[in-house]
């Protein structure tokens, strides 16, 4: 309820409620409906990257220390991308989808129509801040809804200048970007939602879908896991270590959804990889990472607590064969690899997020497979090998949100795939038309006329009826016409 | 609690096991379902008229036919189902394949509900199994006949060690809500649905539910100059042909213009009069009321005494019996409970406009409903409706068939619920899509990789941007 005497920029329970109002009257207003509408602020998107790219990468730098590349590639031309695919086929998207329709409605047609499911709350995240702020918005916008973004606080310089930019380049009277932390999220999520679409963690997770709950909002939960890579032998070792490294520690320092979060591999070829491991992190990161301008640094002080205990934990301290290095006053941590850790150390309990990688070592590489299932559904999962017995094996036994073999974290990247985690890594998913889906409500439409009403269908019932019936349903005609003739 | 458990532990143990992901096993536990009706029609006629007194034409039509139907279209078609989709791939990703591949989620809960006690637990259980996935079946207990007669044939033809049918009452539910479920299907009322969904947040648990709402039906009747007799026979179906009005797509109440009113109500008498006889409370044809909670709330709808003074046909009562007659009302006040609440009932408001068109603020005005009908020949106003409102579905001069229609998602949006089912809907609802991207070692593009330069910036943007000239200069030095 609103609590009076407080400060008018506080945003309360109160302001949350008026904030859906006006966004519901934007909405029945019909302004978000038109194809011309979506275009215009996916366009405007577009050129909001184009004209901010330093702002975008000063501001990540800030919140990260995110290398520029890292900015630009992941972030801008990932969010930029996915406003042009969207540009290109939205047309096609909002195309009604026909439906075959069968005897039992003859003589009928029928169409899946797509519309907006109305007023909706995006939550984001701050590893990712600009694009999983961005990204999900271009799915909300393409399918012709009003929306709230709320960017996360962690990452406040992005998140000040997404409320900064938003309402210069986007319709602000239907997009709309609150800033705050957990008690303006409260307020919000205690607003009717017509779709919320949260990317976070687990624990949070929770309590969104339980707030959705109240008021039947259907949700998507973009969450994480131990994204696990499986190292097989006999593959082009050096390649693979190059794309877990890039995979790991380029992508914000592991701190990443899809990260690989540990690795498993054999006995035999663990020292091998370590090795390999090794020599490709110096000659990405030279000898002493924690100077490289390559590698984000830990978001806070909190993450980094949480990290170094992971490291410090008895069990894991003495495993460490690369790396561990640490500067606390610039919240770095050094690439820091383990080598067989136990399965109930800390570390292996829950997921990293951050730039350890530890080592499980098993004696048979089929072995990987319970080692995984015995844990929560991961978002992805990973496997190196040229074996295409194991690659069947690891498709059909692992179940994650998306597995990658040969590479890491690519299949973000082809927006024919959908992108959601199953399990305690989520549900829903988007990218590409997935995205346009996750914001839209198919309403399914049957066009009848008033020909051919069967007298079998209504009151009084009898048993010729029955009889009819029966044969009508199993769509046999010979059946049909025997019923018609009064026999079978 | 222990044998709940210990049944889910089992269940767990089975799905591990791989035992429900083959082919052979879905097709199997369908075509047992198929038997399954095949053997047991009478005894399912024989407790749905225990349970709601339903005539075996509406049994079959509604319960037991769609069961077969469902079956034998996912046993045709599950193993096409199952076959992983192949996705495009732009080319800077070559060599490499993208295929997206249903999985079953794994343990599943099905609650059903008491009005189609069959149809709506069987249905769904079709369709989790052809997901592949093992199965808690929670019957309603308000329909305690169907539900022990699930209990007791169900292990007879499908496999117990992978579907198992639970029954009980509200500890039982509370206890099974407790359980870490891969998926919930839950069929019933909004105020359920909620209770359902907090308990599955715990647990991140997805869930589909198929709620109601006050389904309405708009009668264009000026755009219809005959056809009125098959209107009227579809709207009196729609209500009380449809489990006595306790449907969650029978058509709540009727939207017409107030010129019109009188001649259809006068045709809509005539018709409940076909249907029923000149005493429905003698007719075999019109399902009973199901227990004395919901007699008692219907009751109470028409104690208004606005509403009371507003029925215009029907309205007697027998308690004992707990019989209603088919109850025509015209205009009761918009903000009593007969107008707010979902009905489920044999109680039909008509509410008059002076323009057919203020249908549409109408309705759009009120929380979505989980059917819109719709009687008209008007093309623009079809649009409109199409448009301006929002529904689970729309069914243009007709009702309730888009039930049977395989090819359309069944399922509301907003208060009438989220998630759908039939046809391949069913299938898809109880899978996760699972992405999967295969790469080769070669060839390998180094710009991906650190130490960070400005020529790998300019490379990966040209990539991203699907820019092949652009690449290819840059490779060459002809780019800067």
């Amino acid at each position: 309820m609103a609590t009076e005497g407080e400060n008018q920029t506080v945003f309360d329970v109160a302001a949350a409620s008026m904030l859906t109002k006006e966004l519901r009257d934007v909405f029945a207003s019909g302004k978000t409906r038109s194809y011309e509408w979506r275009i215009s602020q996916l366009k405007s998107m577009i050129k909001m990257c184009d004209e901010h790219e330093e702002d975008i990468a000063d501001a990540l730098h800030q919140d990260l220390s995110k290398p520029k590349l890292e900015s630009i590639v992941y972030e801008i031309t990932m969010l930029k991308n996915s406003c042009t695919l969207a540009i290109k086929e939205l047309k096609q998207w909002m195309v009604p989808e026909k439906a075959k329709t069968s005897l039992l409605t003859f003589p009928s047609s029928a169409e899946i129509v797509s519309e907006p499911l109305g007023v909706v709350l995006i939550i984001s995240a701050w590893n990712y801040p600009f694009l999983l702020s961005l990204d999900p918005l271009v799915g909300a916008i393409s399918a012709g809804n009003t929306m709230v973004l709320k960017p996360s606080e962690l990452s406040p310089a992005t998140s000040s200048l997404l409320a900064k930019l938003l309402p210069e380049y986007l319709d602000i009277s239907s997009i709309k970007v609150v800033e705050g932390a957990v008690s303006e999220t409260s307020a919000l999520l205690e607003q009717k939602w017509d779709k919320i679409f949260y990317t976070g963690n687990g624990r949070v997770g929770r309590i969104v879908m339980a707030a959705a709950a109240k008021h039947l909002t259907p949700v998507v939960l973009e969450l994480g896991g131990k994204s696990p890579v499986v190292v097989d032998s006999g593959i082009d070792l050096q390649i693979a270590t190059r794309r877990i490294i890039a995979g790991k520690w380029g992508c914000n320092n592991g701190q990443a959804c899809i990260s690989p979060d540990y690795i498993i591999t054999t006995k035999d070829y663990a020292d091998k990889l370590v090795d390999s491991l090794k020599k490709e992190l110096e000659a990405f990161y030279g000898k002493n990472p924690l100077e490289s301008k390559d590698l984000s640094r830990i978001v806070n002080s909190n993450h980094f607590s949480r990290l170094t205990k992971l490291l410090d934990e008895d069990k894991v301290s003495g495993k460490i064969v690369y790396g561990g290095e640490r500067d606390e006053a610039n919240l770095k941590i050094a690439p820091t690899i383990l080598l067989d850790v136990p399965c109930d150390s800390l570390i292996m309990k829950e997921e990293i997020f951050g730039p350890l990688l530890p080592i499980l070592i098993v004696s048979k590489i089929e072995e990987s497979w319970d080692a995984i299932n015995s844990g929560t559904k991961p978002l992805a999962a990973y496997l190196f090998t040229n074996n295409k017995k194991l690659k069947e094996q690891f498709v059909m036994s692992v179940s994650a949100g998306g597995v990658a073999i040969n590479d890491i974290a690519m299949h973000l990247a082809v927006h024919t795939l959908p992108f959601g985690g199953v399990g305690e890594s989520g549900t829903g998913s988007y990218h590409g038309k997935f995205s346009f889906d996750a914001f839209t409500h198919k309403k399914a439409v049957l066009y009848r006329s008033f020909m051919g009403d069967a007298a079998l269908r209504h009151p009084p019932y009898t048993l010729g009826k029955l009889r009819l019936m029966k044969a009508l349903m199993t769509s046999n005609l010979w059946t049909i016409l025997r019923a018609l003739l009064g026999r079978s | 609690m222990e044998g709940l458990e210990g049944a889910l532990a089992e269940l767990r143990d089975t799905f591990k096991s791989g035992r429900t992901r083959s082919v052979e096993w879905r097709k199997s536990q369908l075509r047992g379902m198929i038997q399954f009706v095949q053997d047991n029609e009478e005894g399912i006629f024989k407790s749905l008229d225990q349970d709601v007194g339903k005539h075996p034409v509406e049994a079959y039509r509604d319960e037991v036919g769609v069961v077969a139907k469902s079956a034998k279209l996912s046993l045709s078609c599950v193993e096409k189902w199952m076959a992983p989709k192949k996705g495009d791939l732009p080319l800077v990703f070559f060599p490499a394949s993208a295929q997206v591949m249903p999985e079953p989620f794994g343990v599943v809960l099905i609650m059903g509900s008491w009005n189609f006690p069959i149809s709506l637990t069987l249905d769904p259980l079709i369709a989790a199994i052809s997901a592949g996935n093992a199965v808690v079946l929670k019957p309603s207990e308000l329909s305690p006949t169907c539900s022990s007669f699930l209990a007791e044939n169900i292990p007879k033809y499908l496999d117990p060690k992978s579907i198992k049918v639970i029954e009980g009452g509200i500890d039982v539910c509370e206890q099974l809500l407790q359980q870490n479920w891969d998926k919930i299907f839950f069929t019933g009322s909004q105020r359920v649905g909620r209770i359902v969904m907090a308990a599955a947040a715990q647990h991140l648990t997805p869930v589909t539910l198929e709620l109601g709402g006050k389904s309405p039906a708009i009668l264009d009747r000026s755009s219809i100059p005959t056809n009125m007799k098959v209107i009227a026979k579809r709207i009196v179906g729609a209500k009380w042909g449809s489990c006595s009005g306790q449907a969650c797509i029978a058509i709540d109440y009727l939207l017409v213009e107030e010129r019109f009113a009188s001649d259809l109500i006068d045709l809509l008498a005539k018709t409940i009069k076909q249907f029923y006889g000149e005493n429905p409370r003698e007719s075999k044809s019109l399902c009973k009321i199901v227990n004395k909670n919901n007699f008692k709330r219907l009751l109470d709808l028409l104690k208004d005494p606005l509403v009371e003074a507003s029925v215009v046909y029907g309205g007697s009562v027998d308690e004992e019996k707990m019989y209603i007659e088919p109850t025509i009302l015209l205009n009761p006040p918009l903000d009593s409970q007969i107008m707010t609440e979902e009905i489920f009932g044999p109680l039909l408001p008509i509410i008059t406009l002076d323009d057919i068109y203020e249908s549409i603020d109408f309705i759009s005005s009120r929380p979505k409903p989980l059917a819109i009908y719709a009687f008209t020949r008007d093309e623009t106003f079809k649009k409109q409706i199409l448009s301006k409102t929002s529904s689970g579905s729309v069914t243009f001069n007709d009702t309730l068939l888009q039930f049977l229609c395989d090819s359309l998602p069944f399922g509301g949006v907003g208060q009438s619920g989220f998630g759908r089912y039939h046809g391949k809907y069913s299938f898809d609802t109880f899978s996760h899509e699972k992405a999967i991207l295969q790469r080769g070692f070669f060839p390998e593009l180094e710009p991906r990789y650190p130490p960070w330069n400005s020529f790998k910036l300019h490379f990966i943007k040209l990539a991203y941007a699907f820019n092949y000239i652009g690449l290819i200069l840059l490779l060459l030095g002809l780019k800067k």
